[in-house]
C-alpha cells in the first residue's frame, strides 16, 4: 500500500472526533466520581424520620433528641412563656417569620404546630454552634436561648435578637404528630 | 566507558545537579529573608515522613479515631514525638511561609519576570491551608469537631448551591465518620500535589532566576565571575554556597522547633487548642471556637463583616477575597523597581501597615468578639483591602492610572463608606472615640495613599545601583 496521498483534512476530522469522544468519556468519568462523595445510602437512613414520646414532657422542660445528627430541641412551654412572646417583638430582626427558617404550618406567632409544644434545631443560624436553654429566663428579655460562642440570644420561639451575630431564627424542623403524644420529626408528609 | 558516563546517558543527573546546583548562579547579596524557601522544603518533607508514621497507626473512624491518637501518644514506641513534631511542623511549615511571603513582598519578588513563580507560590499556600483543615478534623476532638463544622458552614452561605456543595464535602448532613474518613484521603493526597506544586515553583524560579534584596536582575548585568565567563558576575553557585548558608539556617531553625516539640508542643493552646482533649461531642459545644493561629486573619475578616439581607455569604466572600487579591499583586505594584530599599515612602509605609494589620487581625481572630474587638476587626479589614486596592495609585509614579485605576479607587472609596455605615448606623453602641478614630483613619489612608492631583508629587523611588551592594 503507497502513501503517497495524504488526506488532511479527513485526518483532522478523525482527530477531532477521537480527542472529542475521549473528553465526554472523561468527562462522563466525573459523574460516578463525584457521585461517590455525596451522602451515601447509610447517610441518608441515619437522616431518616425520628419519632418522639412526647407524653412525660412537663411544663417547662427540653427534650433533646438527634435527628440528621443534629440536636433537636423539644419543650413544651408554660402558658406564662406563650403570653411573654409579643413583648419581645422590638428586640428581633424577624418577629414575624417571614424569612425561611420553617415550614408554612410553623409561621405564627408562636412558631409552633401546637402553641406550647416547641420543636427546633439546636443549632445556631451564625456557625452551627448548639445554643444553650435557660429555662429560668423563658419570661425574661435576656434571651431563652443563648449561643456561648460567639454570643447570639434568641427567644422562647427561636426568633433571633437584633444587634447579635446570628442572622436568622432558628430553624423549625419539618415535623408532624402521629397522635396527641408523638411527634415524627423530619417528616410532614402531606401536611404543608 | 565508566559507569557515570553509562548512566547519565540514560538518565541525566548530573545535567539536573548542575543546572540546579553547581551551576544555578543566585545573587550572592542574599541575606536572612532567604533561609526560609529551603527552611519550607524541609518541614514539607517532615510533615511528610512525620505523616506516613502516624498514618501507621492512625484509624479514621469516629468511633476510633480519638483514641487511636491517645494510643500513639501512650503505647507507641517514640508516638509521642512523632506526633509532637507534625503537630509542631504544621504551624512552623506556616511561620516560615508567612515569612517567605513577607520577603516577596519586601524585595517585590513577584513582579515581572517572576509572576507565575507568585502565582505557584499562592496556590501552594491554598493547598497547604486546604492539608491544614483537613488534617485538624483528624483527632477527633471537640475543636477538630466543631471547627470542621464551623468550616464548612462557610460553604453553605453561598447563595443556591450552597446547601448541596457543603452536604457533598461532608457526605452527609453533619460532620460525620463519613467526613473523617474522606478528610483522612484529602489529607493524605495533598501533600503530594504540594510537592509537584513545589518542584513547578522552583523549575518557574530557575527559568527566571532568583530575586535579590536589591531587586536587581543579575541575569542582565556585567558577565564572568570565577566559576564561568558567561554567568552573571553578580552570582554564586547555589552549591556550595547557599546550601551550606541554608544548613546554617536550617541548624538554628531545628534548635527553635524542638524546642517547642520538647518543651511546649501545645504552646499555649496556640499550637494544639485545649478544647481538643476531649473527644467530638455533636451534642455540645465549647465555649469559644477559634481556628488554630494561623488562619485567625482570615477569620477575623469573616467575623468582622456583618450579616446583610438576611444573610452571612457577605463575610465569607470578603474571607475568600482576602485571600485571592494576593494574586493580583504582580500586577497591582506599578512601581519602576522591586525592592523596598529603592521604593517610595508611601509604598514602604503602607507595606509596614499592612504587616501590623495582618498581625493584630490574626491576634483578634483568636479573641471571643466584643463589640470593641469587632470594630477594630472592620477597621483593620478596611485597611487590609486598601493595601491592594489603592497599591496602583500610591506605588505608580503619578502617571494617569486609566479606567481600571479608577474602578480601583471607586470600589477602596465603597469599601471605606460601608466601613463608616458600619460604625455609625449600625453600632449604636460603640464608643464615640473609636467611631472617630476608625473614620477618620481610613478616610485619611484612603486620600493619602489613594489620590494623586497633579501637584502631588508621585511616590519618589530612589537610584537602583548597577550591581548588587552587600
Amino acid at each position: 500500500m503507497t502513501d503517497d496521498h495524504v488526506d488532511y483534512k479527513r485526518r483532522r476530522m478523525l482527530t477531532i472526533a477521537t480527542s472529542g469522544l475521549g473528553v465526554v468519556g472523561g468527562a462522563a468519568l466525573l459523574v460516578p466520581f463525584a457521585g461517590s462523595m455525596v451522602p451515601s445510602e447509610k447517610a441518608k437512613a441515619a437522616g431518616a424520620p425520628v419519632k418522639v414520646d412526647i407524653s412525660k414532657l412537663e411544663t417547662g422542660q427540653q427534650l433533646t433528641v438527634e435527628w440528621r445528627g443534629k440536636p433537636v430541641w423539644i419543650i413544651r412551654r408554660s402558658q406564662e412563656a406563650l403570653d411573654f412572646l409579643p413583648s419581645m417583638v422590638d428586640l428581633l430582626v424577624d418577629p414575624a417569620s417571614e424569612k425561611q427558617q420553617q415550614p408554612g404550618y410553623a409561621q405564627n406567632e408562636y412558631r409552633s404546630i401546637k402553641q406550647e409544644i416547641l420543636v427546633l434545631v439546636g443549632i445556631c443560624t451564625h456557625l452551627g454552634c448548639s445554643p444553650k436553654y435557660r429555662s429560668e429566663l423563658v419570661a425574661s428579655t435576656d434571651g431563652a436561648f443563648f449561643c456561648a460562642c460567639h454570643g447570639s440570644r434568641f427567644d422562647l420561639a427561636g426568633r433571633v435578637y437584633s444587634n447579635v451575630p446570628a442572622p436568622t431564627n432558628l430553624v423549625v424542623p419539618p415535623h408532624m404528630y402521629l397522635s396527641d403524644s408523638e411527634i415524627l420529626i423530619g417528616s410532614d408528609e402531606g401536611a404543608a | 566507558m565508566s559507569f557515570n558516563d553509562w548512566f547519565n546517558d540514560r538518565l541525566p543527573v548530573a545535567q539536573v545537579v548542575k543546572d540546579h546546583l553547581t551551576e544555578y548562579y543566585a545573587p550572592k547579596n542574599f541575606n536572612f529573608w532567604y533561609f526560609f524557601g529551603s527552611l519550607a522544603m524541609v518541614v514539607l518533607v517532615l510533615q511528610i515522613v512525620t505523616g506516613i508514621l502516624l498514618a501507621m497507626n492512625y484509624k479514621p473512624d469516629a468511633d476510633l479515631a480519638f483514641a487511636s491518637v491517645e494510643y500513639i501518644m501512650r503505647d507507641v514506641w517514640g508516638g509521642w514525638f512523632v506526633r509532637y513534631m507534625h503537630s509542631t511542623g504544621s504551624s512552623f511549615f506556616f511561620i516560615v511561609i508567612y515569612l517567605h511571603m513577607f520577603r516577596g513582598l519586601m524585595y517585590g519578588s513577584y513582579k515581572n519576570p517572576r509572576e507565575l513563580i507568585w502565582i505557584f507560590g499562592m496556590i501552594i499556600y491554598i493547598a497547604m491551608m486546604a492539608t491544614a483543615f483537613f488534617g485538624y478534623l483528624l483527632p477527633w476532638g471537640q475543636m477538630s469537631y466543631w471547627g470542621a463544622q464551623v468550616i464548612v458552614n462557610l460553604f453553605e452561605t453561598l447563595p443556591i448551591i450552597g446547601g448541596t456543595l457543603s452536604e457533598w464535602i461532608r457526605g452527609d448532613y453533619v460532620i460525620s465518620d463519613i467526613t473523617l474518613n474522606r478528610f483522612y484521603a484529602f489529607h493524605y493526597l495533598i501533600p503530594f500535589i504540594l510537592v509537584a506544586l513545589v518542584y513547578l515553583h522552583i523549575l518557574a524560579l530557575h527559568q527566571v532566576g532568583s530575586n535579590n534584596p536589591d531587586g536587581i536582575e543579575i541575569k542582565k548585568g556585567p558577565k564572568g565571575n570565577r566559576w564561568s565567563k558567561d554567568a552573571p558576575a553578580d552570582g554564586v553557585p547555589f552549591h556550595p554556597y547557599f546550601t551550606v548558608k541554608d544548613v546554617m539556617g536550617l541548624v538554628v531553625f531545628l534548635g527553635l522547633f524542638f524546642a517547642v516539640v520538647f518543651f511546649v508542643p501545645e504552646l499555649g493552646g496556640y499550637f494544639i487548642e485545649q478544647p481538643n482533649f476531649e473527644p467530638a461531642n455533636p451534642l455540645k459545644t465549647p465555649e469559644h471556637i477559634a481556628p488554630v493561629w494561623y488562619f485567625t486573619p482570615y477569620y477575623a475578616i469573616l467575623r468582622a463583616v456583618p450579616s446583610f439581607a438576611g444573610t452571612q455569604v457577605w463575610g465569607v466572600l470578603a474571607m475568600g477575597a482576602a485571600i485571592v487579591v494576593f494574586f493580583f499583586l504582580p500586577w497591582l505594584d506599578r512601581s519602576p523597581v522591586k525592592s523596598v530599599r529603592y521604593k517610595g515612602p508611601l509604598t514602604r509605609m503602607f507595606l509596614i501597615i499592612f504587616a501590623i494589620t495582618f498581625l493584630v487581625l490574626g491576634w483578634l481572630g483568636t479573641l471571643a468578639p466584643t463589640l470593641e474587638y469587632t470594630a477594630m476587626a472592620q477597621f483593620l479589614t478596611v485597611v487590609y483591602f486598601l493595601f491592594f486596592l489603592l497599591m496602583p495609585c500610591y506605588s505608580g509614579t503619578g502617571d494617569n492610572l486609566g479606567f481600571s485605576g479608577f474602578l480601583l479607587f471607586v470600589v477602596s472609596l465603597l469599601l471605606v463608606l460601608s466601613g463608616l455605615y458600619i460604625w455609625w448606623v449600625q453600632t449604636p453602641n460603640l464608643a464615640m472615640s473609636m467611631k472617630w478614630i476608625y473614620s477618620i483613619a481610613s478616610v485619611v489612608l484612603l486620600f493619602w495613599f489613594g489620590f494623586k492631583p497633579g501637584w502631588i508629587k508621585a511616590d519618589p523611588v530612589k537610584p537602583v545601583p548597577e550591581r548588587v551592594t552587600g
